[in-house]
């Protein structure tokens, strides 16, 4: 299946069983390093100052935030995309890897599927938060009530939203959680204190790893990734609908789900590539996340980015081959010229024109510029969020209610506060789960290894 | 199970062990052997008894401790027999504050007013009022209100007070020194008897009647031309062709609701007959009217007259009368003196001009125009603006000789509106008795010793004779919410009368009245007939005086430099209101500003200078104050409102702009509110925020205010209109049409008649309970007013044409906002409305942004009980005036027009108890009822005649933003313009 000599080897350094084991449990044995402290302040004190940024929101009203009657959306609404983008990756990477049996995904996939939790989480904050009265928020649930024939309205794509989003959190734990039974039970196996015995048992749901367990272990895996597959691809074509089904112009596009879609992978694997350079650095994987994984991420991003580019241009094209003068307003007088575009050309530049470096091999395997243009991507796609949220909403139909937006200190300190959650639940990632999937790993390691005792042995 | 080995005879039996061991573990959870006693039998101990005791004590007092306040509505002992608990009764009155006229019904619930209608009766206002007419409800639960009688700034009895002034008085009488009763203009027949009847048992008091802005020179003007010094009734609805200086006939000059009623009148097209007056504007502001002329010329006020002069000239000219020398004149007036010729009898020139030398020559012109006796009527004479500056200067120079040692005010602010105010209040300190008639604590009253708090017009009987034999009566409408006591009822007990002032009125009218007047035979039923119309008028047949020339005075050469032009806004007016917040937080219908005044200034100024907007500069090194562009602002010219920096007016009024008074041209005898020159500086570095509610002033070419010109409507009535069959053909959808059977309401706009007026925006703030949310939150453009006018401008910046357009919600039977609210909040009802369950909703705010019309309004914070907002919603005086039909919002849902669905489901109630259907303009919103220009119709789209349902069939009939599909249940009707001869 995977052929070495056509692939190169994937996991690098002579790696045996037991060095994969030991290599990848290590740090969760080790003392916490002094940076894990550090990072995990900050990200508290920004997750605290999020929280003051909840409460007041909540006690005093959204009138804390900047918006108002015209342009009703912000960035609660902007983040929220961003983060839900973002936790694109890792269901994307696992599951469309999985099925087509890339093998060298399993390095990252545990990863990237963390990340999307951990951001899923953070994005479903903020319908949360957005929500005028929260304490009645459980009314876009479709429950019995006792109020009459009170039901939701299900063509409003807000209520597709709370299912979509729901749906694909839970399917990505799930899928997260089973990939990590047979670790928890390697940990389970290998720690000496009591404690982690106990608690990574219970993790483990007893596994044993019999041949029969892994049996159905691997057939669960391609089951779920199977059912998750759709998931990825709707979850981000309905956050779009939230703009498409409206009337507004920029929103009101036929090219938005492919396009969302498209774009949360992209930001998900430049956020899956930012974090695997720190990760590979920190934890000294550069011989299970190698330098391969990175160039392979870098040429999807490269092919993402012209997909980035075709679909900005199509909407270009589409404002004025509709003939509607206020798409046609809205993209060329309020993105393109006008009062936001900087914003819009910071999301070009960063999306479309800054991966295209990516062509040359150098930048490719200059592991800092790929840090540093996959923070640009990141960049790039929350502009690309804020393009489409304020400028078509702050100019559309009747110029008397043209208004601004500016941000307040409270949806910064609530941004903030999300990606202080974000870094935390990482960390915590970093610190108590084995980040790189052992058994899969192993799983990859005889095909792929150079070491004398498994090549003797395929022979 | 899976199959066990042994290797020896001990291992055996140890597994044997192993197994009964576990086989005995195993027991108590799949029988009851081995449990407790008490477990089985589910018998509780002691202990167990307190440990629930205990939780559900806590419990409970945690749940009740998390408990609303309980508030108690008392229900009625006794009855009274005419009020039911939620039904409202109207009472016909009469709004008149010294200045506006308006007559009035009143809707009062559970006893107490809330909502102001025009009254239909009434052949002055004819059922219309204006923004500042609405608002006055609001001033009765104004926390600033007296509550008291005061003396030296104490509450005090009235007893004591009476007994001390008339003390007072008696010893100024004794001594003859001279006391001056100042008072603002009274319309009221039976108030000037009895303040005669006072003066006559006080002869050394003298009556002055003090306006803070006049129309002296034009009372002096017909003393001069016609032998009486007096106001004429001005036909605005008889005149083809209206020429206006400086006249905001449609704002706030004389009668403007009337004025809005009649010139509307001639801007209804009918299809059969298409004609429209024409209005000529020469102003040196944009005001509502220029806004609103056909044709609008741009001058400075020391032009006024040679434009003037130019005009007579040319009709003089033409009608063979000797002609006056006068230089050329700044604009065109061909156009306008040939139209004027042509209609000799059916024109009309104004102009609101406090000056005697261009009132003379208005006058003249109208003479020469043949149109005294037609448009102009000096037989019904005005009694309304009636001050006298001459005798208020002589007053004040008097007053600082030492020569008044009394003074009574009543209903008047000099200390705050009298130009040289200063010279007032050092006046008024030389006097011994210094009595103000008032409701609150003013600038004014703060001087006197003796505050004698009076009712508000709501609690107070009154008549009025606005216009002569056209009377019209105010009466209570609740009990004095204070201890206070109108001004009549104190003259009536200082002149120990021995009754009330509403006794005294009666016993007068019993006594003037004659059987003829009557038509109803006896007086009683007279009475009770004119308290429940609210109006009565007789006229009788007078002969117009006939015209005496006088020499015209060569007009002054034009002076340089930047002149000022004062004026009222539409919100504040002179100063009155400036504590009212409805009032302060009403966008100016041109500026679109609020909470402040600010001095407008022309583009070309405003490039030379480098100011823009919210740049702080100084007037005359008076005072600081924002500028604001105005596009229409004539060059070398800037305005500036009167009625803001109110020192002592209430909360809402703290810092709102500056007082702009001491800036008034004060002339021998007439003070002017245009032509000083000013000073203007800029302060480097320095801004002042203003609050706008609209901050692009161009349509981008946009379809959103049709329009076209009488001439192209003549040829095609749907001219300007193209796009609406367009749309029609083109509007596709995949669902079917949603029928409805019975009741569609429906909505029409006229805007050819609309004035941009903004009653409509305070009747329906007033009726639905809108909160005010201050200037900051306006300038996070976050006003509440579920009704709007956009303005737009268009054609050039120094002379631009307006458009007017009142929005609120379009009630779309496609309405996108429907569609997405994900709890179903806001959903269609089998009636047309788009409705908002606000119990329902939780704030996601889609609909607003998937609104086109921007028309939804989210509760950004709580409005109401917060101390962040301390307007009306703050304080439970304030929140009297609250609809109970209508709830107050809480904070985070959105809101919006329902069409005034509580007068709909009234008014079809109704009708269902009379077994009866509904007739066709009895349901009316707030906006429609009471609209002065007849703009707003509203109706059942469904009934075949009604006026919306013919509205619709119109050519002009078009909606806003109508290619969406939205298939609004509101339609505008074109903008026809008669600028084309």
């Amino acid at each position: 299946m995977y052929n070495t000599r056509v692939r190169g080897i994937l996991i690098q350094g002579n790696k045996s069983y037991q060095d994969v084991s030991r290599d990848i449990i290590k740090p969760l044995n080790d003392k916490t390093p002094m940076w894990w402290w550090i990072t995990a302040f900050l990200a508290t004190g920004a997750l605290f100052w999020g929280v003051w940024g909840f409460y007041n929101t909540i006690t005093v009203g959204i009138g804390t935030w900047g918006l108002n009657n015209n342009v009703a959306w912000g960035w609660a609404i902007i983040n929220f995309v961003w983060w839900i983008g973002i936790g694109h990756a890792g269901t994307a990477f696992s599951i469309f890897l999985l099925i087509l049996r890339q093998k060298w995904r399993t390095s990252i996939n545990r990863a990237a599927e963390a990340m999307t939790i951990f951001a899923v989480m953070a994005a479903g904050l903020f319908p949360l938060i957005h929500m005028g009265r929260i304490w009645d928020g459980f009314f876009i649930f479709p429950y019995w009530n006792t109020r009459g024939p009170l039901w939701d309205n299900f063509n409003s794509p807000l209520f597709w939203d709370v299912v979509a989003i729901s749906t694909y959190f839970m399917a990505s734990f799930v899928f997260w959680y089973i990939g990590m039974i047979p670790d928890f039970a390697t940990i389970r196996e290998r720690t000496t204190s009591a404690v982690k015995k106990k608690v990574y048992g219970a993790l483990s749901f007893g596994w044993i790893g019999n041949a029969r367990g892994w049996l159905r272990f691997e057939t669960a895996a391609l089951l779920l990734g199977g059912m998750a597959a759709p998931l990825v691809v709707s979850v981000h074509s309905i956050v779009s609908m939230d703009f498409s089904v409206s009337v507004v112009p920029g929103w009101h596009t036929t090219i938005f789900p492919p396009y969302f879609v498209v774009g949360a992978i992209f930001s998900g694997f430049g956020m899956v590539l930012t974090l695997m350079i720190v990760m590979r650095k920190l934890y000294k994987f550069k011989d299970y996340v190698t330098d391969g994984h990175l160039d392979a991420i870098a040429r999807i991003l490269t092919f993402i980015s012209l997909i980035m580019g075709t679909a900005y241009l199509t909407e270009l094209f589409m404002a004025w081959y509709s003939g509607s003068e206020y798409e046609m307003f809205t993209f060329m007088k309020n993105r393109v010229t006008g009062e936001y575009k900087y914003a819009f050309w910071t999301m070009l530049t960063c999306n479309a024109i800054i991966p295209q470096f990516f062509w040359f091999k150098k930048i490719r395997k200059n592991i800092t510029m790929v840090f540093i243009m996959s923070l640009f991507i990141n960049l790039g796609m929350w502009f690309e969020r804020y393009v489409i949220v304020v400028t078509s909403l702050s100019r559309d139909f009747l110029p008397a209610t043209w208004a601004t937006y500016q941000p307040t200190i409270t949806e910064i300190a609530v941004f903030s506060g999300t990606i202080g959650l974000f870094i935390l639940g990482v960390l915590a990632f970093f610190r108590f789960v084995p980040t790189i999937a052992i058994s899969e790993v192993k799983g990859v390691l005889k095909e792929t290894t150079t070491l004398k005792s498994f090549t003797d042995e395929q022979h | 199970m899976e199959k066990k080995y042994w290797q020896s005879l001990e291992d055996y039996k140890d597994s044997l062990k192993k197994t009964t061991e576990s086989k005995a573990e195993a027991v108590p959870e799949f029988s009851i052997e081995g449990l407790d006693e008490s477990e089985v039998k589910g018998q509780s101990s002691r202990r167990d008894f307190l440990k629930m005791l205990g939780f559900s004590v806590s419990a409970v007092a945690l749940v009740s401790s998390c408990q609303m306040p309980v508030r108690k509505a008392i229900p009625l002992l006794n009855q009274p027999e005419d009020l039911i608990p939620g039904v409202p009764n109207y009472y016909a009155s009469t709004f008149f504050d010294g200045v506006d006229y308006c007559s009035i019904l009143v809707k009062t619930r559970e006893n107490r007013p809330i909502k102001i209608e025009g009254n239909n009766l009434s052949p002055l206002s004819m059922g219309a009022t204006s923004a500042r007419v609405q608002a006055s409800v609001l001033n009765l639960y104004d926390d600033a209100r007296l509550k008291d009688p005061m003396k030296e700034g104490k509450a005090a009895k009235w007893e004591m007070l009476d007994k001390e002034v008339v003390k007072s008085l008696e010893n100024l009488r004794a001594i003859n020194r001279k006391v001056a009763l100042v008072t603002s203009t009274i319309i009221s027949p039976s108030t000037r008897t009895l303040i005669e009847e006072f003066t006559k048992t006080y002869p050394n008091i003298e009556w002055i009647t003090y306006d803070s802005i006049s129309a002296s020179a034009l009372l002096k003007a017909n003393d001069i031309n016609f032998g009486q010094a007096t106001l004429p009734s001005y036909n605005f609805d008889k005149a083809n062709v209206i020429v206006g200086f400086n006249a905001d006939f449609l704002g706030n000059w004389l009668l403007p609701v009337t004025y809005t009623k009649q010139y509307s009148s001639r801007r209804k097209l009918n299809k059969a007959n298409p004609s429209m007056s024409r209005s000529y504007q020469y102003e040196s502001r944009l005001s509502l009217t220029g806004s609103n002329a056909d044709i609008r010329y741009g001058i400075k006020p020391s032009e006024e007259a040679v434009v003037l002069l130019n005009l007579y000239n040319r009709i003089a000219k033409a009608t063979g009368q000797p002609t006056v020398s006068v230089g050329k004149a700044s604009v065109e007036i061909d156009q306008a003196a040939n139209d004027l010729l042509k209609n000799k009898g059916k024109s009309l020139v104004v102009s609101g001009t406090n000056s005697l030398d261009i009132q003379l020559v208005v006058n003249a012109i109208n003479h020469m125009l043949e149109n005294y006796g037609k448009t102009i009527d000096l037989s019904k004479p005005l009694n309304i603006r009636q001050g006298d500056e001459a005798k208020m200067q002589q007053l004040v120079s008097e007053m600082n000789a030492g020569n008044i040692h009394g003074m009574l005010l009543y209903n008047v602010n000099p200390a705050y509106d009298y130009p040289d105010q200063e010279a007032f209040k050092k006046g008024l300190t030389k006097a011994k008795l210094k009595v103000a008639f008032n409701d609150t604590m003013d600038e004014t009253a703060k001087l006197c010793d003796y505050v004698l708090t009076t009712n508000n017009y709501l609690e107070s009987w009154d008549d009025s004779e606005a216009v002569k034999g056209i009377y019209s009566m105010t009466q209570p409408t609740v009990r004095p919410i204070f201890n206070t006591r109108q001004f009549q009822d104190s003259l009536l007990l200082w002149l120990e009368k021995g009754m009330d002032f509403s006794t005294y009125m009666e016993q007068l009218w019993a006594k003037k009245i004659t059987d003829e007047a009557m038509e109803v035979g006896d007086f009683t039923s007279f009475w009770n007939q004119f308290k429940h119309d609210g109006v009565f008028h007789h006229e009788t047949e007078v002969d117009h005086p006939e015209f005496k020339a006088t020499n015209l005075k060569a007009a002054p050469a034009a002076k340089g430099g930047m002149e000022l032009v004062l004026y009222e806004k539409i919100s504040i007016g002179n100063g009155k209101y400036t504590n009212n917040p409805w009032l302060l937080e009403m966008p100016d219908p041109i500026s679109t500003a609020t909470w402040d005044n600010y001095l407008t200034i022309s583009p070309q100024y405003a490039e030379e200078q480098g100011l823009a907007k919210e740049d702080v500069v100084t007037l005359n090194g008076l005072f600081e104050i924002p500028v604001l562009v105005q596009p229409g602002q004539p060059y070398g010219t800037a305005s500036l409102a009167v009625g803001f920096g109110r020192t002592d007016a209430g909360k809402a009024a703290v810092g709102a702009g500056q007082n702009a008074y001491p800036l008034m041209h004060i002339n021998k005898d007439s003070f002017q509110m245009g032509g000083q020159i000013i000073n203007v500086e800029k302060v480097a570095g320095k801004n002042y925020p203003l609050a706008l509610t609209q901050m692009h002033h161009d349509m981008e070419d946009r379809p959103i205010v049709r329009e076209t010109t009488l001439a192209e409507y003549k040829k095609d009535p749907s001219s300007g209109n193209e796009l609406h069959a367009y749309d029609e053909e083109h509007n596709a959808t995949l669902y079917g049409k949603v029928d409805f059977d019975g009741i569609h309401w429906g909505m029409s706009i006229d805007l050819t008649s609309c004035t941009g007026c903004a009653n409509c925006v305070i009747a329906c703030q007033a009726e639905n309970n809108v909160a005010v949310i201050g200037k900051e939150q306006v300038r996070n453009r976050r006003i509440m007013h579920w009704m709007r006018i956009d303005r737009y401008f268009s054609k050039d910046e120094v002379n631009p044409e307006v458009h007017h357009m009142p929005v609120m919600c379009q009630h779309c039977d496609n309405a996108p906002c429907e569609n997405v609210c994900p709890v179903a909040a806001t959903n269609h009802s089998n009636e047309g409305l788009n409705q908002m369950a606000y119990n329902r909703c939780i704030g996601t705010r889609y609909c607003i942004n998937n609104c086109p019309y921007k028309v939804r309004r989210f509760n950004w914070f709580e409005f109401a009980n917060n101390n962040k907002f301390d307007y009306n919603m703050n304080s439970d005086l304030g929140k009297m005036v609250l609809n109970p039909d209508v709830i107050v919002r809480q904070r985070g849902v959105v809101e919006k027009c329902s069409l005034c669905v509580q007068r709909l489901q009234e008014k079809k109630l109704t009708a269902k108890m009379e077994n009866r259907s509904l007739v066709d303009g009895e349901v009316q919103t707030a906006c429609s009822q009471s609209c002065p220009a007849d703009a707003i119709q509203f109706g059942n789209l469904l009934e075949k005649d009604s006026v919306v349902a013919l509205n619709k069939e119109d050519e002009r009939t078009y909606h806003l933003m109508e290619h969406l599909h939205t298939l609004p249940s509101t339609s505008y009707l074109t903008k026809v313009r008669n600028t084309e001869a």
